[in-house]
């Protein structure tokens, strides 16, 4: 028992995760169906990812791996999973209110929460194609379900399928690639892979290549990377709010990771190859991203092509495939989750007494009516647009500090004039809510969205005093794949 | 050498403080955030005169240096203060606490965060003069963007937002590509301490791509034509004591950056680059006084005459002299305290008449003697009579310009000519002439808190006019010593190429 225990500890906080969402589901089908009994399941959720993320960081330090290195958790895989399960937490309990207003609190969404979780655990910790595979399809069903969360609802509706049929597409070309990735390396494993592609003439083998850009493509539907983005302004704005932000900060962590475990771990032998890719990944979405939001008129909408535009600038430190850009990612990543969870519990602040809106015309003249909420939200546009001493600017800084070292001066430049593209629909909100006339005045903030975009706020604002604990452990987990 | 927070923290923290006390008072409190913002602004300008007092003009190198850990690796938190940046410092410190007074009845709508800004903005200002590491320079010079956006757009005139958006991309838009120079200077030498980077020896090539990307960012901050068109829109909508900021403090930092980084760093750049720039600054000086000429708002002249008087400024800099460099620091701070004092008498009229049209006022003087006094004091400053301050920068510059290109020299003179004939003609349509119109029968003379805000800047403009030696003392050992750093790296440069 105690060497059965051992073994499978590296994979402790997986296994709290799916014992949890097994528990609370029993709960939730033998317990009476009230909007008491799915919150009070809600916050259980929350201390079941709080149980996960404490045993991740009670983890030896090191790498130790399980089921014949398929399974491998490093520094990099802490630290992604860590972030992964505080951003999960964030917008389950951003979810209650919201979700009991809209008449929608089923204790259904936490054991979903949970389930994708443990699935994005898998995928930070896959080192193999299968367990990769396997990760993402248990992060992408419990996903899809919980789109369509609100299933009388035709929006709703409508993003998850929309979702499902794009992410089923996405998911064949993945596993296309990864059979040509077989095929051609006779290999599942990452570390084989690896070794694979730094023989001799592996630059020119065109399957394997061929194998990794259909790796690549199904990774960036699931990051959102232009051109395979489509399905995110949809989804993003049809799906209820709460389920928006769960999609919006975790998911994109966990992808992100898994693409730069893969690439990194995986293919270090034709680094020239995939960093093409990524590179045009990178410059498309930041461009897209930039233009494509100056449009919109719905907050949800605008915050989809954020998204977009901020995965490109990750990408940039991917591009540079040097320990300071994956650095740059992983500070990138944290700083982002920051920002997003706490603009979209200023969305989920947005209600008048006939319900949520959604529009950013109704954001007119905020400042006059809540200042706090507006200066909130002033300060996280700010930091969006990446304009110093914000946490943004910061985010920016190290992924363009990488590109510079490595002499990518086209992507550095590209990305820093979409970076004032970009901050032109990010300071019209700021305009809107401080210079417009004020509308009628929206509902109190909830205690839970205000806490949630209070710390958010906090840590924008004071993250210039003292970085250096985070540049620090960013480093160290950095340091861990190469 | 310091390490930890010292004086120069203090200052330039000091009104963050001042933000957070009136951040936490009530809304309906107005009186409170004025005062509170008014001592705070003493207290700091105090804080700063400490030290000017113990500022050694013989010494060239940094003092009051400050150093801490911050973002990692070589990147530190260093403030410190030399000849050329201290007496920015006590510019804007100095005009901080006139620009709440100017605010003090015009601002009646959110009193509170109008302070904040301010003060925030105070921070920034002397944050930008005091950074001795390229990463901490950056975000203060950036982050001012935020503050002075919010300030156009909030409290400004009809054309806000458009105005604001235009000062905040074009501003944007020009630094971005001084962030990633910087970044590229980072790798090449290893570290972003600024007196290490002054004795850095950058490739030439490289120099030349680093000058351009810098130049990109001062020139739009200066600004330099034809890059300058935001500036008319921003100060026409900006409130008073926004248009005073911006005039001067914001531009200046354009200045101080060609003097703390392109001079010094990328010195055969700058050599190359130099007729282009005073090509442009002759431009400046001619085209943009003809326009002051035609214009019909008081502030859009004073803003043309703005970006003529930096036509100096950059001619001064880029003539690598010593009275050329010397003039345009001089130009910079009689500037910052005549144009400030010119967009604060513009304040005066249109707190009462609520119009910025020259037409719309006429002889002035028969109700208003003691405005018409202030205001003749500052548009012969403007035009640089001698024996104002305007006078010696103007001289200097052309002085410095004469010696290195005759002909740079002789166009440039045109602008002061072209100056008076604007500066005058302004004087003559608003002061003189009977007053007939029935709008302007019933106007009032200066407030006492309006000859409070105008009086020392009267007083200055004539001191400085008669007497510069404080001002010049304290630039002196820093200007000489950059001159001779530059000539030596270029006759460096001259005698590799040689061999």
């Amino acid at each position: 028992m105690n060497e059965l225990m051992s073994t499978y500890w590296p994979m402790a906080p997986e296994m709290v995760l799916v014992v949890g969402a097994m528990v609370l589901l029993m709960l939730g089908v033998f317990r009476p169906e009230t909007d008491r009994e799915a919150e009070a399941i809600g916050w259980l959720g929350i201390i079941v990812l709080g149980l996960a993320a404490w045993l991740v960081i009670q983890q030896p330090g090191g790498t130790q791996e399980l089921f014949d290195g398929g399974f491998l958790v490093d520094g990099f895989a802490r630290f992604m999973k860590v972030l992964t399960l505080i951003a999960s937490a964030a917008s389950l309990l951003l979810s209650f209110d919201h979700m009991r207003e809209a008449k929608a609190l089923k204790f259904e969404y936490a054991v979903l929460v949970l389930l994708a979780t443990a699935g994005m655990m898998m995928m930070i910790s896959a080192n193999d194609l299968v367990a990769l595979y396997l990760g993402l399809e248990l992060q992408s069903l419990a996903l899809y379900v919980v789109a369509a969360i609100r299933r009388d609802d035709l929006r709703s509706s409508e993003a998850g399928l929309k979702y499902f049929v794009l992410g089923a597409l996405s998911s064949g070309m993945l596993l296309y690639g990864a059979s040509l990735i077989y095929g051609f390396t006779g290999s599942t494993s990452f570390a084989s892979i690896a070794a694979a592609t730094k023989a001799a003439g592996a630059g020119q083998n065109i399957g394997l290549i061929i194998g990794l850009v259909f790796l690549i493509v199904g990774l960036a539907f699931k990051v959102s990377a232009v051109p395979f983005h489509m399905w995110t302004p949809d989804v993003y704005e049809g799906a209820p709010t709460p389920v928006t932000t769960f999609f919006a900060a975790a998911p994109k962590v966990a992808a992100m990771a898994l693409l730069v475990r893969v690439v990194i771990a995986g293919f270090a032998g034709i680094k020239p190859q995939w960093q093409q890719v990524v590179t045009a990944l990178s410059i498309a979405s930041m461009g897209l991203g930039a233009f494509a939001a100056i449009g919109q008129t719905n907050i949800k909408r605008l915050l989809a092509y954020s998204a977009i535009g901020n995965i490109g600038y990750a990408m940039i430190g991917l591009a540079a495939a040097s320990p300071e850009g994956i650095r740059g990612v992983i500070i990138y990543l944290v700083i982002y989750v920051a920002m997003t969870l706490g603009a979209f519990a200023c969305v989920l602040s947005m209600r008048r007494a006939q319900g949520p809106v959604e529009g950013i015309d109704e954001l007119a003249g905020l400042a006059q009516s809540n200042l706090a909420m507006a200066t909130i939200l002033g300060l996280l546009m700010f930091s969006l647009a990446g304009i110093p001493p914000l946490a943004g600017f910061f985010a920016k800084f190290y992924v363009f500090v990488a590109a510079v070292k490595e002499g990518m001066w086209p992507l550095a430049v590209i990305g820093v004039l979409a970076s004032v593209i970009g901050a032109y629909y990010y300071v019209r909100i700021v305009k809107i809510m401080f210079f417009d006339e004020p509308r009628e005045r929206f509902l109190g903030v909830q205690a839970k969205a205000a806490l949630v975009m209070g710390l958010a706020a906090l840590f924008v604002l004071l993250y210039v005093v003292w970085p250096a604990p985070l540049v620090e452990a960013a480093d160290a987990a950095a340091k861990s794949l190469f | 050498m310091n390490t930890g927070f010292g004086i120069l923290s203090l200052v330039t923290f000091f009104p963050l403080l001042g933000a957070l006390a009136i951040a936490a008072q009530n809304r309906e409190a107005k009186g409170n955030a004025r005062w509170i913002a008014l001592y705070t602004t003493l207290f700091t300008f105090g804080a700063s005169l400490y030290i000017w007092v113990h500022f050694e003009p013989g010494n060239a190198g940094f003092q009051f240096v400050e150093e801490m850990d911050w973002l990692g690796g070589s990147i530190r938190y260093k403030m410190g203060v030399d000849g050329i940046s201290m007496l920015f410092v006590i510019l804007t410190t100095f005009l901080m606490p006139l620009c709440i007074l100017a605010s003090w009845q015009a601002i009646e709508e959110r009193v509170k965060e109008y302070m904040i800004a301010f003060l925030v903005l105070e921070t920034l200002m002397i944050g930008v003069f005091c950074a001795l590491d390229l990463v901490l320079f950056y975000l203060f010079f950036e982050g001012g963007l935020i503050p002075m956006f919010l300030i156009i757009g909030v409290w400004g005139g009809k054309r806000r937002v458009y105005a604001s958006f235009k000062f905040f991309l074009y501003t944007l838009l020009g630094s971005v590509l001084m962030l990633l120079a910087m970044m590229a200077m980072y790798w090449h030498a290893g570290t972003t301490d600024i007196p290490t980077l002054l004795t850095h020896k950058f490739p030439a090539d490289m120099q030349w791509w680093l000058w351009l990307a810098f130049f990109a960012s001062f020139a739009v901050k200066m600004p330099m034509w034809p890059v300058h068109t935001w500036l008319p829109d921003a100060h026409v909508e900006a409130p008073t004591a926004g248009s005073v900021i911006l005039a001067a403090i914001l531009l200046k930092m354009g200045g101080y950056g060609f003097l703390r980084f392109s001079l010094p760093m990328f010195p055969l750049a700058s050599q190359e680059f130099a007729p282009f720039v005073f090509t442009l600054s002759v431009v400046a000086i001619i085209y943009t006084s003809l326009v002051a000429l035609a214009q019909e708002d008081v502030k859009k002249l004073i803003a043309y005459s703005s970006v003529a008087h930096m036509g100096f400024v950059t001619m001064g800099i880029f003539t690598f002299t010593v009275q050329g460099v010397d003039g345009a620091i001089f130009q910079m701070l009689s500037h910052g305290i005549v144009s400030a004092a010119l967009f604060l008498c513009v304040g005066v009229v249109y707190d009462r008449m609520h119009t910025r049209e020259i037409a719309a006022y006429e002889g002035l003087v028969n109700r208003m003697p003691v405005y018409a006094v202030c205001f003749m004091v500052f548009t012969l400053a403007n035009v640089g009579l001698p024996g104002t301050s305007g006078f010696i920068g103007e001289f200097l510059t052309l002085l410095g310009a004469f010696r290195v290109n005759t002909w740079v020299a002789f166009l440039a003179t045109f602008g002061v000519i072209l100056s008076a004939a604007y500066a005058l003609w302004l004087y003559r349509r608003m002061m003189y002439g009977t007053l007939e119109k029935p709008s302007l029968k019933s106007i009032t003379d200066l407030g006492y808190r309006e000859v409070l805000v105008l009086a020392p800047l009267v007083l200055l403009t004539i001191f400085f006019g008669f007497y510069p030696a404080p001002l010049l003392d304290v630039t002196a050992v820093s200007v000489k010593k950059l001159v001779s750093n530059y000539e030596a790296a270029l006759k460096a440069a001259s005698v590799l190429n040689v061999r």
